[in-house]
């Protein structure tokens, strides 16, 4: 798939400090990104780091402190929320409880103007893309919280926006649904063609949906790239830890270059590409995912002790204790099956999979 | 032994405190039991209040040819629907700028100085409002009765304005402006309607508490500004006669059809 490289929105030095004096909040710190047209783009992080102030900034609910948001090239600062192209679902959905569902979706039509025929054609074309058309006449405190979700969605996608913003919008259902509903709101993007900015603190949900991620910790934007990028190549710790499972183990370099080595604090000497940049002696902290470390039938020198063995059906996740140093791995059943807590077995880091990260 | 388990767990019901029925009863009793007295006896045929002679509509044809009594309801209408919506027109203001309007410095400040009123005693509002009239020398008859009721029916028909609006999720005017609203049409199609039920109880309470007022418009009403209350007042001070408990009917008839009213209204919407 292709994705066209139109800018649908440039977020550029952007700063958001809400109050001021002593009790200011820092809550955007000099964000750059950039979103394309046409793209499914995720903001992940944990809570509280600035995600829903983005989306507001974009939305217009809120003044930007410093810096500018840009719109398929048209400064937004300017325009109120209600002249923005660009419509959101809001968390706790925020559906209007005295009009009816279909009143709910033709709400944005109606402000917009648009003739009686067009809303109702166009508010029903909607309503059956969500598969809600038989609940129009509805009440929203007469729906279930999946079925509010749709109707959340149906209204922000009847204007047609250039951009559409989702906040958590798959949080407040329970874990079958948001399955289902992560697949749907895929398909709905793929077929609307409208840009998708959803914000998200999961990070499966992330990985599994986005065509992008921006990873953002405490106001900045730790890391942009597509899911593989960032669970494969996490330009810093914080990334590695919070997407997935990471192992950082600390080591000294021995030699740099494309073979170089490095000595862990395991008491492992692995082969690794070590930029010339660093010297020898240098500290390092090496990355590897739990299920990239294999098991060495040869017994070599360094022996771990298995602290912990959790059977996961397929595969085993396995804690284990080398020289002291904690390291996780998660194997494949079948080439662990005879292993027990206690057990002593030989580990190894390909070099492949292995990578010096930032702090 | 299921059985066993239910039988131990037995909940102590509130009414199972020893003299909680009686203390209740004595309480409904004190409360309502004058009323309903007041309410048979409006019927009574005899001439004395508290004599019962036989039943009869006399004190409400009584009623309806007394010309003062009448223009004395009528003033109280006449306040009471000048009043009642001008107080509630001020207060949805009010509490929208103390609600909606942000943070600002003198916030708890203006909202303590609107509801301060209720806690200053009735008689004191009186005698300042009466001096004040007094002293700028204004002296419409009913109207001044009018601006003081509106002054003094605000708190009452904010409380409960700023209440509702306080339960509003301010999310929805946020989506409203999302979708295409500007101010005016956020407040016409998502604020006003969400806000209504509030503003209807503001109404009905500050309607009630203007019909209902005697001290303050003791002092501010002239001859001829009279209202129901004042005038009952005078009629007691002539003696209790049936006709007063007529007319005290009447009242509270008015009270149950217009809360009884509001509550349909409400159950509907
Ligand atoms: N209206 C506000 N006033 C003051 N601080 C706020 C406001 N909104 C958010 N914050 C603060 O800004 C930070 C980022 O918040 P937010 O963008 O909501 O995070 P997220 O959506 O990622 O959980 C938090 O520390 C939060 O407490
Ligand atoms: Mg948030």
């Amino acid at each position: 798939m292709k994705i066209s490289k139109t800018n649908a929105i440039e977020v550029q030095n952007v700063t958001k400090i809400y109050g001021s004096g002593e009790s200011s909040v820092k809550a955007l710190d000099n964000a750059n990104l950039i979103i394309y047209d046409n793209e499914f783009f995720t903001l992940l992080g944990p809570s509280g780091c600035g995600k829903t102030t983005l989306l507001r900034l974009i939305a217009g609910f809120e003044d930007i402190t410093n810096g500018r948001i840009n719109l398929f090239n048209e400064e937004l600062i300017s325009l109120p929320p209600n002249k923005r192209p660009v419509n959101t679902v809001f968390q706790q959905y925020a559906l209007f409880p005295h009009l009816n569902v279909f009143e709910n979706v033709a709400f944005g039509l109606r402000r917009l103007d648009k003739n009686n025929d067009f809303v109702i054609k166009r508010s029903n074309e909607v309503l059956e893309l969500v598969q809600m058309q038989d609940y129009a006449l509805r009440r929203p405190n007469q729906l279930s919280g999946g079925q509010q979700q749709r109707i959340a969605l149906a209204r922000a996608l009847a204007p047609e926006p250039k951009v559409l913003l989702l906040d958590e919008p798959l949080s407040a259902l329970d874990l079958k649904l948001r399955q289902a509903m992560r697949v749907e709101l895929k398909t709905l993007q793929k077929e609307t063609g409208i840009t998708f900015v959803f914000v998200t603190h999961d990070q499966e949900e992330a990985l599994t949906m986005s065509d992008r991620i921006a990873v953002i910790n405490q106001g900045s934007i730790q890391q942009i790239g597509n899911p593989e990028e960032i669970y494969e190549k996490p330009s810093n710790q914080f990334v590695a830890n919070f997407i997935g499972e990471a192992n950082l183990i600390l080591g000294k370099c021995e030699k740099t270059g494309i073979n170089g080595i490095c000595k862990l604090q395991t008491g492992h000497k692995i082969s690794i590409n070590i930029p010339d940049k660093f010297n020898k002696d240098d500290n390092l902290t090496i990355f590897i995912r739990p299920e990239r470390i294999k098991i060495n039938k040869s017994k070599g020198s360094s022996l771990s002790q298995i602290q912990e063995f959790t059977y996961l059906g397929n595969a085993a996740h396995i804690e284990l204790l080398s020289n002291g140093v904690s390291v996780n791995a998660t194997l494949p059943i079948d080439k662990v099956k005879n292993f027990k807590k206690g057990d002593k077995i030989e580990i190894e880091f390909p070099k492949s999979f292995a990578q010096i990260i930032n702090t | 032994m299921l059985n066993l388990m239910f039988k131990r767990k037995k909940f102590s019901k509130v009414w199972d405190f020893p003299g909680f029925l009686t203390w209740t009863f004595f309480f409904f009793g004190f409360l309502y039991i004058p009323i309903v007295i007041l309410v048979i006896y409006s019927f009574n045929s005899s001439k004395f209040a508290m004599i019962w002679t036989g039943f009869s509509f006399r004190w409400y044809e009584k009623l309806l040819t007394n010309d003062d009594m009448q223009q004395a309801a009528l003033n109280s209408l006449y306040v009471a629907f000048v009043a009642a919506p001008c107080a509630t027109a001020i207060a949805t203001l009010t509490a929208l700028v103390v609600v909606r309007g942000g943070s600002f410095k003198s916030k708890e400040f203006s909202n303590g100085l609107v509801t301060l009123p209720l806690m200053v005693p009735e008689i004191v509002t009186a005698v300042a409002t009466l001096i004040f009239f007094a002293f700028i020398g204004i002296n419409l008859g009913l109207i001044n009765v009018m601006i003081a009721h509106t002054v003094f029916c605000i708190p009452f028909a904010y409380m409960p304005i700023k209440a509702s609006l306080e339960a509003m999720d301010p999310t929805l005017e946020v989506a409203a402006r999302d979708l295409y609203s500007d101010r005016n049409s956020t407040f016409r199609y998502i604020t006003l309607p969400l806000l209504m039920p509030g503003i209807l109880s503001g109404f009905m309470l500050a309607f009630v508490i203007s019909i209902d007022d005697f001290i303050i418009t003791l002092m501010v009403a002239g001859g001829g500004s009279t209202t129901l209350p004042v005038y009952i007042y005078s009629m007691i001070k002539m003696g209790v006669t049936p006709e007063v408990n007529a007319i005290s009917t009447l009242m509270l008839a008015f009270s149950i059809i217009l809360v009884t009213g509001y509550w349909v209204f409400s159950k509907k919407s």
